[in-house]
């Protein structure tokens, strides 16, 4: 997993409540057998005609946010489905950060196994950013995962919450089954224990 | 002790290890795979020459991408690139040595319906899936919810996740259900009530008579849609109906081992006094048959009511109705039961179960499907197919002029050849209603399978209740 560390880039504003997986990528690329490759289809149904040809008026087809690197979005972003193929098209595409006021548990917890860092504000920041995210693409955001702040175009700062092990393993690019492969004592006398205890699972 | 509830117990007999930040590890009973979110996860372990930890509770099915239609043994029947998904499953099914039931196996099935049926799922287990409809496996008391492919890879690799404990909301259903209504509309009932963000980092627990009434299938059908309701997870606490579901299964324990087992399933209840941080309650009486009208499965309303008007919502929702009435193609103000229809689907893990069948069979027994309506029954898994024959289910839905098809996922998600064209729009027994979400430009209402069998006979959302009089 690639490391996240800071990231200034292009924010594109999507304020659209309940993005849903299904959104973010359509069923029919979910017949990949692979983890890359999805980012021309991100957002597929929005962003292009069904002839393939692109919706001028999708934020991520216009000018100024085709490289954006962080999106500003609607409550409730990745609610759903629980493919990864979501996390997977958006870091394809180039985007490693995403701000809302609320996201999907399972897409949530998908991101940061990715390398993707999704960032729960309160509704006034998150109109804040939106608006500095519509000033286009001289408008660059600042995410600083080890200070914890976002930082608009124009200098303010914000502070977020992160959970200590998801940063921790954001920052260093770590791999959770090794981590967790670590603990193999623990799992073989637990395995013990509830052989003796509930036999029958 | 601090009294618990059955969330806290569950997770408490399952913590492997809990760090000192709160992040546990918890240990996973039973991992259920399809195909469409494994590929990555076998070969993320084939990478780095990991093996599956404990193959024996793993079990594998392909639902995703698999035709329905009678033919399908032939391989032209799918894409090529779902075709290379399904020998995919086929080959890590046996390189990894987990229980699988591939396509030709009469068991095969959507895998949220054939992990009851074998016997898989049993009361106080955790079960996860890479799929965020294992929610319904919490209808047996078991802790049960969808993950990504990263975290199935982990699961395979490990059998435990890396887990932060949720939240305890308790979704209480009073009194009893009035005829027509079903587990479907309990269910969207609760979403509409909720919003579709919140459960979010809650696992429900649902009780009530209401509940306590329902059968195994349709607390199936309740703990299935929890996901939509934002909720990772959904619970029932087990008592005699689970126990009789369970008994006999393939895998369920036999003699000495299922006493045991039962015994400590009667433990699993919330206690009184327990604490929960949210709690919901509707009476049974007030649920009326409900369908959607647009693209979140919040957007729920009695089949009585008419289409609403964004100027009726606020904040963000007030642009999303906008978008939803655009799609959809409805009008402000239009009645629910007069929104013609042009196909109906029965079936998926919400509702591809044998008493689902029955409840749609009911209403068609002895009518047809409107003319040009395009109708199709996929049943759950083929012993649900195998059984509705010989209950004589099928040849109603044949009669009535609808498709008997194999099993599988279908409609609901369109991954098959099984989708809606463009502006096609269909009263649907599966869980979401979102754009595109069965075939781009495809309109989308949700309802019960009595609802569905309804709408069929006369072309248009229907209040089965008109119905139910008219046979009495």
């Amino acid at each position: 997993m690639e490391k996240f560390n800071k990231l200034t880039g292009i924010a594109a504003p999507m304020p659209l409540v309940n993005i849903d997986t299904d959104m973010i990528i359509p069923k029919q690329f979910l017949k990949t057998i692979a983890r890359t490759g999805l980012g021309v289809n991100l957002f597929d149904e929005m962003r292009y005609t069904q002839d393939g040809a692109e919706i001028a008026d999708f934020v991520l087809n216009q000018p100024a946010y085709r490289s954006a690197e962080i999106l500003i979005a609607g409550e409730n972003f990745g609610c759903g489905s629980s493919r990864e193929h979501a996390p997977w098209a958006l870091l394809d595409f180039g985007i490693r950060c995403v701000i809302s006021t609320s996201f999907a548990d399972i897409f949530y917890n998908n991101c940061f196994k990715n390398g993707i860092l999704p960032i729960v504000m309160p509704q006034e920041v998150v109109d804040t950013l939106m608006a500095d995210a519509r000033k286009g693409a001289n408008a660059r955001q600042t995410i600083d995962l080890v200070e914890q702040t976002v930082t608009t175009s124009d200098g303010q700062v914000f502070p977020f919450d992160v959970d200590a092990h998801r940063k921790h393993c954001l920052l260093n690019g770590l791999d959770d089954i090794g981590l967790t492969l670590e603990k193999a004592a623990s799992i073989d006398s637990f395995e013990q224990r509830a052989q003796a205890q509930r036999p029958w699972a | 002790m601090t009294a618990r509830t059955l969330y806290d117990k569950i997770w408490d007999d399952h913590v492997v290890h809990e760090a000192e930040d709160g992040t546990c590890l918890l240990y996973i009973d039973r991992h259920l795979v399809h195909e469409v979110t494994s590929p990555q996860a076998f070969e993320g372990l084939r990478m780095t020459g990991r093996k599956v930890r404990a193959p024996e509770k793993t079990i594998a099915v392909p639902d995703h991408n698999v035709p329905t239609t009678l033919d399908r043994a032939n391989a032209a029947t799918m894409t090529e690139d779902s075709r290379v998904q399904v020998a995919a499953l086929d080959t890590n099914a046996k390189d990894f040595g987990i229980h699988y039931y591939p396509v030709s196996d009469v068991r095969q099935g959507i895998v949220h319906i054939v992990g009851p049926e074998q016997g898989w799922t049993l009361p106080g287990m955790t079960v996860v899936c890479g799929d965020s409809h294992t929610a319904t496996h919490g209808a047996f008391g078991s802790l049960a919810h969808g993950i990504g492919t990263s975290e199935v890879e982990h699961v395979l690799a490990t059998q435990t996740l890396i887990q932060r404990k949720g939240k305890n909301m308790k979704v209480e259903i009073t009194g009893s259900l009035r005829p027509g209504v079903t587990a479907k509309d309990i269910t969207m009932a609760v979403i509409g009530e909720t919003g579709t963000a919140g459960g979010t980092g809650y696992v429900i627990e649902y009780c009530g008579q209401a509940i306590r009434e329902l059968s195994m299938e349709g607390r199936m059908t309740v703990c299935n849609m929890a996901i939509e309701g934002g909720a990772r997870a959904g619970l029932i606490a087990p008592d005699e109906k689970t126990f009789a579901y369970c008994m006999g299964r393939p895998h369920a324990p036999k003699g000495a081992a299922w006493e045991a087992a039962v015994s400590y399933w009667k433990t699993l209840f919330t206690e009184e006094g327990a604490h929960f941080d949210k709690v919901v309650t509707l009476k049974g009486e007030d649920i009326a048959p409900l369908v959607t009208w647009g693209t979140s499965p919040e957007d729920v309303l009695p089949i009585t009511a008419v289409v609403p008007n964004p100027a009726d919502f606020s904040g963000g929702k007030v642009e999303a109705v906008q978008r939803a009435l655009d799609y959809m193609g409805l009008i402000p103000g239009q009645k629910l039961s007069e929104i013609a229809i042009d196909t109906v689907f029965i079936g998926s893990c919400t509702n591809g179960r044998i008493e689902d069948l029955r409840a749609a069979a009911a209403i068609l027994k002895g009518k047809k499907k409107k003319d040009g309506i395009r109708a199709m029954v996929v049943p759950g898994s083929g012993l649900v197919r195998a059984q509705a024959e010989e209950e004589g289910l099928a040849q109603i839905f044949i009669d009535a002029g609808f498709e008997w098809r194999l099993a599988g996922c279908s409609m609901c998600l369109a991954m098959n050849p099984d989708q809606l064209a463009p502006g096609e729009r269909c009263a649907a027994t599966s869980n979401r209603n979102f754009e595109g979400r069965q075939g781009r430009g495809g309109r989308t209402h949700l309802l019960s399978p009595a609802m569905a069998a309804a709408a069929a006979i006369t072309g248009h959302l229907t209040d089965v209740r008109e119905m139910m009089a008219e046979t009495v």
